[in-house]
């Protein structure tokens, strides 16, 4: 029992995970309680789950990409553009109706699945390699959010907007709830019906998918469309979260930190495999890594050098040659298991 | 004869091709004056209404600068509204004063703005007026402007050169003079208390100067008196979003022990703001909060009781730098670093200044 958990491929970022809490904890004893404020659940749990989530949106579109030997570098770029359009169709919105806030979010995740399918089309169709693809809008798409915004910080005074990123639903961050319904829905469609194993199989060999019957250039083009949607759901949380939409900045690096939890996740980037819920961990690890630097006091000079330490470590622990050869073959059981009892006794 | 036709095809594109390029040529050239054009219609109107009452002003103005100078101003580029305001102040200021105003927007890139400032000296302009996108790399080309003997002005921000002879005055923000205003406004407010204060500290993008300078002026002051003590000091990259990032990991930390916030601009003021309101304190009274630069949203945040303070980091310098450009015409000498004219802006000024606010 106690091997087949460690055998799996969310054991290890489930560990870092942990002891990251754990190092918190240390510091300020207070960290993992959840109290009521205001009739919302406050602590840093949930704010590490509300911060994370358009993250762990990104990363789970960026998951199904790199799952087919892919790469999204757009998806800071549509974040950017969703939340541009989203908070500028409702700057000038004169009532408190529920109709502009749709229209806001109908407009903007409509344009975000639009260009993601652009990338799409530069994919499959076009067989033009996915860095070089999704490079365009990443450049372009800045450009266009700074259009769409003027190149200013547009203030949003239409109180509903806020309710995407910044509003609670059963005491929860709304945007908890649209992680939720969105990994439910990318778990849903790709592992109990056989897209999962579709896009699996484009990415470890297209034509060969291809011949055995799959539309390979529709499975890609579907991936990418995803990605781009997660992106606009992803934008509008960020801009609604503070009421205004940045385009210098929203959004950037973004795609770097979701190719990152998609790779602490376990999944590779060779393509082929994919692990919906390691990425969400990985989205997870990135963000309490971030509270953690915040609420310790590490100073902002070194923070960069702190969260590459920590990602660097991860990716080590998570290589068997690297586990084999320091911890020793023969040790390797003993070791693991002597950590994972270390674990449970401090928490 | 087909090896002929193809020779021939080839020479047509080629021709094609030079056309293409002298084509671009010129309309690179044309693009400064372009984006020149593309700023006025904005002001034009607001002009209109100065223009009327200048005329008479202007004959006053030109007996007394003895001249009408013809001066190139070359701006960083749009990226913020502080920015705009800035470019707008120094062109209605040159303008305002009866002066020809050649514009160019080096788009945050050097070369566009080397190019600019050769552009200028082959006018013959009289004064270049300029904000250098990065520090360094402007030698060559300010020497030739001196060899022409076209004095120059930096804007805004400085060059990294040795050699000061290069250019004639330096007019921007005074950022260690900012933090420190910010940091006598809060020993002022605080000297009834008892203290400890306990200050949190968001800071700019790391390794900027506005970042280093604030934090620099505001600690010397501070440190003079040791109930006050920064107890977080994290960076939220001048941005909104970030600052209310890093303004919740801090309240979750320290929570009520927060007596001040500190942000060394607005935006992230605001975020942090924002953050305090949701986790159940006031904002302005449970936690003093001081920001740099003076925005609108600041003002908006100070009418709303939701903000203390704000120190003013000016961009409408416009009239004090055409003075300084008269009086070097004058004859008069400058010196090397001339601060900005800036003020302060407290909770109590807010409802009145908010509709006047131009940026």
């Amino acid at each position: 029992m106690g091997k087949s958990i460690m055998r799996s491929r969310l054991f290890w970022p489930i560990m870092v995970l942990i002891l990251i809490l754990l190092i918190n904890l240390f510091f300020d004893s207070s960290f993992l309680s959840i109290e009521v404020r205001n009739g919302r659940l406050t602590g840093s749990i949930i704010d590490i789950l509300n911060r994370g989530a358009p993250l762990m949106l990104i990363s789970i579109g960026m998951t199904l990409v790199i799952a087919t030997k892919g790469i999204d570098l757009s998806v800071g770029s549509v974040i950017a553009m969703s939340g541009a359009i989203g908070a500028m169709s409702v700057a000038n919105a004169e009532t408190d109706g529920l109709g502009p806030l749709f229209t806001a979010i109908a407009l903007a995740l409509v344009i975000s699945t639009l260009v993601g399918g652009w990338n799409g089309l530069l994919v499959s169709r076009i067989g033009v390699q996915p860095i070089v693809a999704t490079l365009i809008l990443m450049v372009a798409g800045r450009g266009v959010a700074q259009l769409i915004t003027g190149g200013q910080i547009t203030t949003v005074y239409y109180d509903p907007y806020n309710f995407i990123g910044g509003g609670y639903l059963l005491a929860l961050p709304f945007s908890v709830f649209i992680v939720a319904f969105v990994l439910l829905l990318a778990v849903l469609i790709t592992r109990k019906t056989a897209l999962g194993l579709f896009i699996e199989s484009v990415g470890s060999n297209p034509d060969a998918s291809r011949l055995a019957g799959i539309n390979s250039k529709n499975i890609m083009l579907m991936v990418y469309l995803f990605s781009g949607f997660c992106a606009g759901v992803g934008g509008l949380i960020l801009s609604s979260n503070v009421m205004s939409a940045d385009g210098n900045n929203a959004g950037l690096w973004f795609e770097l930190d979701a190719i990152l939890a998609v790779v602490i996740g376990g999944t590779s980037l060779m393509g082929g495999r994919f692990y919906l819920m390691g990425t969400i961990i990985g989205a997870l690890i990135i963000q309490s890594l971030t509270t953690t630097i915040y609420s310790i006091g590490v100073p902002a000079e070194t923070n960069l050098v702190v969260k590459a330490v920590v990602v660097l470590i991860v990716c080590l622990l998570q290589s068997p040659e690297f586990r084999s050869k320091v911890f020793g073959t023969g040790k390797l059981k003993k070791t693991k298991e002597q950590k994972e009892s270390e674990g449970v006794t401090l928490s | 004869m087909k090896k002929f036709l193809a020779s021939k095809g080839i020479l047509v594109l080629l021709l094609g091709l030079l056309l293409l390029l002298a084509a671009c040529g010129s309309s690179e050239e044309s693009s400064n004056e372009e984006s020149a054009a593309d700023d006025t219609p904005e002001q034009t109107e607001e002009e209109n209404e100065a223009e009327e009452t200048e005329t008479d002003t202007e004959e006053e103005g030109n007996e007394e600068a003895g001249e009408k100078l013809v001066i190139g101003f070359s701006q960083v580029g749009a990226e913020s509204e502080w920015r705009t305001a800035n470019t707008k102040s120094i062109q209605d200021a040159i303008t305002d004063a009866g002066h020809e105003l050649k514009f160019s927007d080096a788009q945050q890139k050097q070369e566009n703005q080397i190019k600019a400032i050769r552009s200028f000296i082959t006018q013959k302009v009289d004064a270049i007026v300029f904000s250098p996108v990065v520090e360094t790399g402007f030698e060559t080309v300010l020497q030739e402007a001196k060899d022409a003997n076209i004095p120059v002005f930096l804007a805004d921000r400085s060059v990294d050169i040795e050699d000061d002879s290069l250019w004639t005055t330096f007019l921007g923000s005074d950022f260690v003079e900012e933090g420190r205003k910010a940091g006598n406004w809060l020993v002022e407010e605080m000297a009834d208390e008892e203290g400890p204060v306990n200050i949190v500290e968001l800071q700019g993008t790391v390794g900027s100067a506005p970042a280093i300078d604030r934090k620099e002026g505001f600690e010397e002051i501070i440190g003079s008196e040791d109930k006050f003590e920064i107890i977080k000091s994290q960076t939220g990259d001048f941005t909104r979003a970030k600052g209310k990032e890093v303004m919740e990991a801090f309240l979750k930390s320290d929570g009520e022990n927060i007596d001040v916030l500190y942000s060394h601009n607005d935006d992230m003021a605001i975020g942090a703001i924002q953050a305090i309101e949701e986790y159940g304190l006031k904002p302005g009274e449970d936690i003093i909060i001081i920001g740099v630069d003076a925005v609108r949203g600041a003002f908006e945040a100070m009418a709303d009781g939701k903000m203390n303070v704000t120190i003013e980091c000016n961009p409408l310098f416009g009239p004090q730098l055409v003075d300084l450009i008269e009086q070097h015409f004058a004859g008069e000498e400058l010196e090397k670093r001339i601060a900005v004219e800036e003020s302060m802006y407290t909770m109590d000024q807010a409802e009145e200044l908010l509709p006047t606010r131009e940026y």
